[in-house]
Parts: C-alpha cells; structure tokens; sequence
C-alpha cells in the first residue's frame, strides 16, 4: 500500500485547468473590451482606460472625455455590456446545470416552464397595465413573477405525480404547464392584437439599455444562484451517474436537486425577466466547451459562467451594431451565429458527449 | 453483531408485494449469493437493503437501523455495484473511483488527500493505477467492471451489495471478478451479497446461498444444500443435473426434447 499512497497526489479529478480557466477569462475580457468600445460614437480605447482610471481615483489621471461621452460610456455601454454578462453566464450556467442534473443534454434553461410564465407575465403587463405604468419597471417584474408561477406550478404538478417521482416526473410536468401558459398567452396575445409587436419583441430577446437599473435588479438573482450552483458543483458530477447511484454514493439527491433546480430557475427567471427569451446560449455554451475541452460539470459549471458572459456580450455587440441604428433581436442573433459555430465544433470533435 | 440484518422486510410495488415478510441474517465476512428466478425479488430486496425502495419492516446494518441513518452514514456502511452502472464517458479512471468518496464528503466540499489515497489504493488493488487517465470510454467491459468495483472499495464500506456483477461479461472475465471479489472479502474482512444468475458460477464462490422465490425465502444454506435437482425444478422449472466436480458441485440443464 505504500505504492498506491505515492500515487495518492497523482489520483485527482481534472478540476477548472489553469490552461481552461485562462482561455476563457480572455475571450471574456476581449468580449468585455470589445462591448465597450464598439458603438455608433467612438470614445477610443485610451478615452475609455483613462476615464476608467479615473472612475478607479488613481492620482493624477482625470478623464479626457466630455461629460456626454462620460455618460454615454457609464451610463449606457458599459451597463449594457455588464447586464449582457451577467444574463448570459446566468442562461449558460442554468443551461449546464439542467443537463447535468436531469441527464438530458438537450435540456435548456427554460426547461421548466420558466419561459412560458414570464412570456405570459409580460404578455399580461403589456396588454393590460396602463402605457405608463408599463415602461421599463413593469414588464421585468411580471415576467419574473409569471415565471416564477410557473415553476412552482411545476413542481407542484410533479410532486402531485402518483408514480416515482423521479427527474423525468418533473420535466413532463414543465412540459404540461408551459403548454398551458403558453396557450393562455396566445389567446391573450389573439385578443390584444395591438400589442403583439411588442410582446414579440419582448419574446425574441434583448438587452436594453436601461443603464443600471436591470442590473441592480437581478444582479441578487443571478449572484445567489451562481454562488449557490458552483458550490454543489461536485455534486453534479455524482447526479449525472442517475438517482439510484447518487443516493447509493450518499447524496440526499431530492434535496440537492431542488437546491440546484431552484438557484438555476431562479437566476434564469430574473434573466428572462430584463431580456427576454434568449435561446441557445444555454445549450451550445456548455455543449462547445464539453466537446472542446471533455471536461465533467465541476469544470463545466465555472466555465460556462464565464463562456455565456463573453458570448452574450458579443451577440449584443452584432444585435446593435450590424444594421445600427437599428437593433436585431439578440434571440435571432445567438442563433444565427450559434448554430453554425455549434456544426462546426460538433464536426470537429469526436468523443465528449453527456 | 450480524453485518445486515432483515426483520419481516417486505416491498411492494404496483400493489403486488415484490418482497414479503423476509426474515435473514448474514454474518460479518459472509459471501452470500441471492439466487432465484426472474421476478422472484432478488434486486428488489438488493434495493431495500440499499434503501433505494420503501419498504415495510426494518434492516440494520452493523446493529444500525438504516431508516435512521443519514444517506451518507449508510453509504460509509454500505456500497452498491449496480447491475448497469452509469459510466460517462468522458470521465477518467480517478474521477470515477474519485465519486466513491462523496459519503465522505460534505456537499459543498472537495476530495482532500485522504481521500486521493483511499482511491489511490482502491486504483492498486484492482491494477488500476495505470489506467487512472483513462477515459471511461475507452475501456472494454472487464475493465470497466473493475473500475466500478474500484470505486465501491474506495467508499470504504465494509458491506459491498453486487447486483449480477457478472452479468456481462466472458467466461474469464467472470471469473477474474468473483476471484478479485474473494480476495478483497477476505483482506479486508468485506461483507458481499451478490444477486446471480449462473448457479455453478455462484456455488463457485459463496460460502451460502439464499434461494428467493416469489419474494420469500425458499431455501437458505451451503451451495450444497440449497442446489437440489428438486428445488431448481420446483423453483425455476429447470430440469438440471447437480454433479459433484472436484468438492464443489455444478449445475448442467438437462434436454427434455430427444428429437435429433
């Protein structure tokens, strides 16, 4: 046994490799630099780290830009390309977290019915509150709360299930409430004909530039499920060997599936709630960095908070910019430019898989 | 004090009693086979053992009442090699055996040294240090069978259940698993049930023989004993042979037809 006990350091589970963890901190800065600096008015790369340096009180360094580029980048850019962030590793990271724990690597964050109840939350808060009330504080509130009924729906449909409740219970369950959220929005949307422009481009996703309000909004959501999510991320690993082996290695695998299903749904309803329904993200970004990388959820997990956060940044950058002044839904732009880049990885990689 | 202990253990799933009314005892140490025919209970009661089933009736393990202790406790006093284990296959070798350390992890923790070790010896035990880079999926069914018994040896559970552990694999390779098993029970004083299919295999091996039919015990005894042409016609409806080889016994079936 003296053997194996040498060997002990050389038996460990490929956790976050710094090579992994470098590469993605980079694409997400070079997204990050990207988002900023890329506009309809140039500010300059020196302009936005002088005034940057500024903003930070280092001594001796005063901002070279005028009070309306001050704003534009504080006040507009830099807000939107932070929520971007933050909405897209939250999608991604949700989006992993459901593959992993209902085993089904076709499962997104919206799994659940969260989208369906947030798109009957806006919907009703578009059709229904009057036009002033309507604006910018309303229609993320109710979509989160639409969103939030419905995944309680949800598990109180599952839990309601007679037979074994196991994961695929509660996935069938999402499935009934969302095609019942989903009907009501539709029949609300028939009889609101007026306002169904708007509900779609509700629906079809974006980031607004609302400076950094949404931000502080869901900034709790979002930063309690991550911290929550990366904390059970071994646990994932355990989950994805099936309820029966999970339980028989000593997990309380009810209790840390809720626990990871409710940070999951929670972060992706406070994102739904200021963006809309973004697709995809959450399916290829953990995807493509499994196919890359072959790495199992405790890496997974960290990455794909980090990947999502880039990648959305960049979509938005291509959604305001590609026919500026005029904005492309960001849903449109994920996956126009997600899927041919999902072939590619899919056809350049063998192996990997859930 | 007895490693399990069943008292009037019964399941039932779908209203049909599957387990019924069990009453056994096996001793620390004992190799014990579960034989029986199909549907007769066998993984069913490997599963109330494990508590993966609700069941009617109570089992201790080691004198510990299992419906009071904490998923994790009982997974430090019992590890499961399940008949079809899910192996991932973009998992290595040490992640895998690395996953037989979670009962003795906290939720929110990672392995430590201790626990690099225990897998370390459970890797060397079973020649697999080598392999420890591996990817599950790039590993043939033998190797694989020997790795998920790596990973039960690394929970450090004194009683290991074994649902067919030889259910997929060749002539050779089932006896390098029950021969490994034999040694590893007798180093480190481990307590198996192994639910099996291949009589002469089982007689092979266990030192006792709990024959289930229909969810009760029909016979519990030496090999010897409990493998009577009787039994495993009246049990499995099989004519067989049971033909003295060597000190053991084997079980050959006998043809009924004599077209030629």
């Amino acid at each position: 046994m003296v053997a194996a006990a040498e060997h002990a350091s050389d038996v460990r589970a490929r956790g976050l490799s710094p090579l992994w963890a470098s590469a993605a901190v980079a694409f997400l800065l070079f997204a990050l630099v990207v988002g900023v600096l890329v506009g309809p008015i140039d500010l300059g790369i020196g302009g936005v780290l002088e005034s940057t340096a500024a903003h930070l009180h280092l001594p001796g360094v005063s901002s070279p830009l005028s009070p309306t580029e001050e704003a534009i980048l504080w006040q507009i850019r830099v807000p939107r390309v932070v929520l971007a962030a933050l909405v897209g590793g939250m999608l991604a990271l949700a989006g992993a977290t459901y593959q992993g724990v209902f085993r089904n690597p076709l499962a997104d964050p919206y799994l659940l019915g969260v989208a369906a109840g947030a798109g009957l939350g806006a919907t009703i808060a578009i059709a229904y509150l009057p036009a002033g009330l309507r604006g910018q504080r309303a229609l993320p509130v109710a979509a989160f709360v639409g969103g939030a009924v419905a995944v309680v729906l949800t598990y109180a449909v599952g839990r309601s299930a007679k037979r074994e409740r196991d994961a695929a219970t509660l996935v069938l369950a999402g499935v009934t409430v969302a095609a019942f959220f989903t009907a009501w929005q539709t029949f609300l949307q028939q009889q609101n004909a007026e306002t169904l422009q708007q509900v779609y481009t509700w629906i079809l996703g974006n980031i607004p530039s609302t400076g950094w309000s949404d931000v502080v909004l869901i900034l709790p959501y979002v930063a309690v499920a991550t911290v929550v999510i990366l904390a059970l991320r071994r646990v994932v690993d355990v989950l994805n060997l099936g309820d029966d082996e999970a339980a028989s290695l000593g997990v309380n695998v009810r209790r840390v599936r809720l626990a990871l299903v409710v940070a999951a749904t929670l972060g992706t309803a406070a994102a739904v709630a200021v963006s809309g329904l973004i697709g995809f993200v959450g399916i290829i970004v953990p995807h493509a960095i499994r196919l890359l990388s072959g790495v199992g959820y405790r890496a997974l997990l960290p990455l794909s908070v980090i990947v999502g956060a880039g990648f959305l940044v960049l979509a938005d950058v291509i959604a305001r910019t590609a026919l500026s002044p005029a904005e492309i839904p960001l849903g449109v732009v994920t996956a126009f430019f997600g899927a041919p880049f999902f072939a590619l990885v899919l056809r350049t990689t063998r192996g990997g898989g859930t | 004090m007895n490693a399990i202990e069943l008292t009037n253990v019964t399941v039932v799933l779908g209203g049909q009693p599957v387990v019924d009314g069990i009453e056994a005892a096996v001793a620390r140490g004992e190799w014990v086979a579960l034989i029986g025919p199909n549907g007769a209970g066998k993984t069913t009661l490997l599963r109330a053992i494990a508590r993966l089933v609700p069941f009617a009736g109570s089992i201790a393990l080691e004198g510990r009442d299992t419906e009071e202790l904490h998923r994790a406790e009982l997974s430090r006093l019992l590890a499961v090699v399940p008949q079809e284990p899910s192996t991932p296959p973009w998992m290595t070798v040490a992640e895998y055996v690395l996953l037989g350390r979670t009962p003795h992890l906290g939720a929110l923790a990672k392995e430590g040294r201790r626990d690099r070790e225990a897998a370390a010896r459970a890797l060397a035990r079973l020649d697999l240090l080598e392999y420890r880079e591996r990817r599950l999926g790039t590993l043939s069914g033998g190797e694989k069978q020997r790795v998920v018994v790596a990973r039960a040896l690394a929970q450090e559970a004194r009683i290991i259940l074994l649902d067919e552990p030889t259910a997929s694999l060749d002539i050779g390779h089932q006896q390098q698993a029950l021969e490994l098993l034999d040694v590893l029970r007798g180093e480190s004083e481990l307590t198996l049930v192994a639910a099996m299919h291949d009589l002469t295999l089982a007689a092979q091996y266990a030192n006792r023989m709990v024959l289930l039919d229909r969810g009760h015990v029909a016979a519990d005894g030496v090999p010897r004993d409990v493998l009577t042409e009787a039994a495993i016609a009246r049990h499995y409806g099989a004519s067989i042979d049971v033909v003295p080889v060597g000190g053991r016994i084997a079980v050959i079936p006998r043809r009924t037809t004599s077209n030629t």
